[in-house]
């Protein structure tokens, strides 16, 4: 077994493992801030009593995504950072808003409430945007210059679009009624764009990044990839069958399909993210094994990750299914 | 632009977001406790007013954990931000401790935080209570791995350093540094009373508003015991945690008690102005020979004077000015809870209406006692950011000016806006009346009413 070469590559999976599972989770908190504004009243209060008992462990995903990066792979953290330093501050600035909201607006005078509803979808909106921005940066080598941006610029319209789809779906497990059947109405108008944009996404990962463009392009290497196009354009494509046949969904105890579809989709972007960027940590200027910590480090943390990992994803499981079911009133009783 | 050194604007942002992170958490890990043990006496004894004050508490609990986290995320995205050298540097130590309070503390809290606000109805009594422990285990595992960090920044052991590079040499010398038990001991007993006198200002606060329950009462009985036990504590771990620092950190003592020169038979100065200009203290007020007995156990002993430390020590007012700002609110914490204990449990009275008034004014006492207590270890540190080993500038990012303000201008301004409306939600709820509390029970959700036509 060598150490310094597996150490790092464990805690790469794992920093990326963390950062889909946030995408997914919080994705869809994010994605119901989205869509508050198109929902009256009563089904804002269901919205957002759908995420209640959830939102709060979403959001230690990132925590956990970045926190590895900051254990595993120190002079990596600090270079990304600070390349992000605008981004990321929104982002903060983002959760901060959207966190607080959450809360204030349970305990708030009833025309607070409107306030704290805006801001909710505010902060959702500007940490999905922030996120996609930071993503575009990361995709392309932490790079300057206009072409760099205006990339930036589509992953930061993109992933809003994604979220919005997650959101629609969770409703759809959490919800009956008309507020399903509203969800409904919202996917079939987010999956195009998101298609869109993801399509887009694709052809212009390997003209912004030489790096990429070299794994995806040379043959017989490129090959290996070919099988996540084109598994995502049969799973695109049975989902856009699924909203809009619509009676599959609309079967008791199968309106979870959307959700698990998206999921396997976000699964095949992040191999393919995956694929094209490792063994680098920045693209084209430092690989995992140069900016890792020592071994000996790597090895502690490597212990209690291994155990409380799977830890962490039981409870995780078991408070879900505390809440499973339909959403109801949520109550401190 | 404005033409303000970047290292500067660096460290302000960081401690304006450290010490908004901190009021939460100084809350939220003492009223953890609390509520287990509202729900534990409500299980014990079935007294339905147990469980009235924890429904009440429990909401505040919720509002203060999610600024937590909030405000927590933010900063472990600004070690990176801000100080990326830190990492770089001392990753392979600080790194493994971050990462362990992620994962035992973080997710432990904030997954069961769910059943603990909103489960009570689909859980057993067990299952709930169990969920209330673990969170309170967790904010207090919290506690721990931060404050262990925190520690060996200040008092750095079981390391050794390769071209610039710590490495670690041995994890539990690193863990159980110096400085970690007193800290921690230090750092839990103040949430404890932060908590506690939160509680009972609010509570005293419902009494004199009369819109008090039966609950309040008792909730008031219970802060008042906490209290009275861990104020006069807090003075005894203080002081051992100040021995402790006159051995390790000799120019952080140096400058708390305002000592200039290295001499013996040093008095404790109760009020002075420290000047670095004339390296010396205006107006002082002695009490003689108080600092060397407190510091050495004898009245003759030697302190070693801020001319030992030449441009390598914190700047010397605002160390020495939060160091009495803290021990005075400690002072009055002790004078409130001990009043308040006379008149509960000697004369048997139901608290006056002057206790009342005390109280109420002590219910964010704790904030600024905590505040000026980290302002003293942590500005006390400067200029190192590993006490004797690694300074804040060798670590700093290099943004420019412009950018550094413009986003420290907009933390600010986020950070008044949330403390201005946490603020006035604790008074809103302080003011309902007991009754009409139980009706804000209901987080919104369904109705069982049909859907009036969707408006698209």
């Amino acid at each position: 077994m060598d150490l310094d070469f597996w150490l790092p590559l464990f805690f790469a999976s794992a920093m990326g493992l963390a950062l889909l599972i946030y995408v997914i989770l919080d994705g869809y908190d994010l994605g119901i801030g989205l869509l508050l504004p198109l929902a009256n009243e009563h089904d804002k209060d269901l919205m957002i009593a759908s995420i209640g008992p959830f939102w709060d462990a979403n959001e230690t995903w990132i925590v956990l995504g970045i926190g590895i990066l900051l254990i595993a792979f120190p002079q990596a953290h600090g270079q990304i950072l600070t390349t992000m330093y605008i981004p990321v501050t929104l982002m903060l600035m983002g959760l901060i808003l959207r966190g607080i909201a959450f809360d204030f607006r349970a305990k708030a005078v009833s025309h607070r409430k409107r306030m704290w509803n805006a801001i909710f979808s505010t902060g959702s909106l500007i940490t999905a945007s922030a996120q996609g921005w930071m993503l575009g940066t990361y995709i392309t080598g932490l790079g300057h210059g206009g072409l760099n941006y205006l990339f930036s610029v589509l992953i930061a319209v993109t992933l809003p679009a994604l979220y919005i789809l997650l959101g629609a779906a969770w409703l759809l497990i959490k919800t009956e009624g008309a507020l399903f059947d509203r969800a409904l109405v919202w996917a079939q108008r987010a999956i195009l764009p998101m298609g869109f944009a993801l399509l887009l996404v694709s052809i212009a990962t390997p003209l912004v990044s030489q790096a990429i463009a070299a794994k995806w392009f040379t043959f017989p290497d490129g090959l290996k990839l070919l099988p996540i196009p084109l598994l995502s354009t049969a799973l695109y494509t049975s989902l856009l069958w699924l909203l809009f046949d619509q009676r599959a969904l609309r079967q008791p105890g199968k309106e979870w399909l959307l959700f698990g579809g998206l999921i396997a989709l976000c699964l095949l972007a992040g191999l393919g993210l995956a694929y094209s960027i490792l063994p680098d940590i920045i693209i084209g200027k430092m690989t995992i094994w140069e900016s890792a910590s020592s071994t000996d480090s790597l090895l502690f943390t490597f212990w209690g990750t291994a155990i409380v990992l799977p830890a962490i994803i039981a409870y995780t499981f078991f408070v879900y299914r505390i809440f499973s079911g339909k959403t109801t009133t949520l109550t401190y009783e | 632009m404005f033409d303000i050194d970047p290292f500067i604007l660096a460290r302000a942002q960081f401690a304006a977001n450290i010490s908004f992170h901190i009021l939460f958490p100084s809350i939220t890990i003492g009223l953890g406790w609390i509520l287990l043990f509202f729900r534990l006496r409500y299980t014990m004894t079935g007294d339905t007013h147990w469980e009235n004050a924890y429904h009440f508490w429990v909401k505040i609990f919720a509002l203060s954990f999610a600024i937590g986290v909030v405000s927590g995320i933010t900063m472990s995205f600004q070690f990176g931000t801000n100080w990326p050298g830190f990492m770089e540097r001392t990753g392979n130590i600080s790194g493994p401790l971050l990462g362990y309070e992620v994962l035992t503390a973080f997710f432990l809290e904030a997954t069961f935080l769910g059943v603990m606000l909103f489960g009570k109805n689909r859980v057993s009594n067990k299952v709930h209570l169990l969920a209330c422990s673990l969170v309170a285990i967790g904010t207090t595992l919290s506690a721990f791995w931060i404050l262990s960090l925190n520690s060996w920044m200040q008092t750095p052991t079981g390391y050794v350093i390769e071209d610039g590079v710590f490495y670690v040499d041995s994890w539990l010398a690193i863990i159980f540094n110096p400085s970690f038990p007193y800290r921690l001991a230090h750092m839990l007993i103040a949430s404890m009373l932060t908590a506690a006198f939160l509680v009972l200002g609010i509570s005293a606060w419902r009494m004199r508003m009369k819109v008090d329950g039966p609950a309040t009462a008792k909730v008031f009985k219970a802060m008042t015991v906490i209290a009275m036990i861990f104020a006069p504590l807090q003075v005894f771990v203080g002081d051992l945690h100040g021995l402790n620092t006159f051995e390790h950190q000799p120019a952080k003592v140096a400058a708390i008690e305002g000592v200039w020169e290295t001499h013996s038979g040093v008095g404790f100065t109760l009020f002075g102005f420290p000047d670095e200009e004339t390296r010396t203290t205006r107006f002082a007020l002695e009490i003689p020979y108080a600092a060397s007995l407190i510091l050495t156990h004898d009245i003759n002993g030697e302190i070693r004077g801020l001319n030992e430390f030449e441009g390598e020590h914190p700047p010397v007012a605002i160390v020495f000015w939060s160091f009495r700002v803290m021990v005075g609110i400690g002072m009055l914490m002790i004078l409130v809870a001990w009043w308040s204990g006379w008149q509960l449990f000697r004369r048997k009275q139901k608290p006056g209406v002057w206790l009342l008034r005390a109280a109420s004014w002590m219910t964010f006492s704790g904030w600024v006692a905590v505040l000026a207590g980290w302002y003293v270890t942590e500005i006390g540190r400067q200029p190192w950011i590993v006490q004797g080993l690694l300074t804040s500038a060798e670590v700093v990012a290099d943004h420019s000016s412009g950018i550094m303000l413009s986003t420290f201008t907009g933390y600010m301004a986020l950070y008044v806006f949330i403390l201005i409306s946490y603020i006035a939600t604790l008074r809103y709820m302080a003011t309902k009346p007991a009754a009409s509390l139980m009706a804000m029970n209901q987080v919104p959700g369904q109705s069982t009413q049909p859907i009036a036509a969707a408006r698209g």
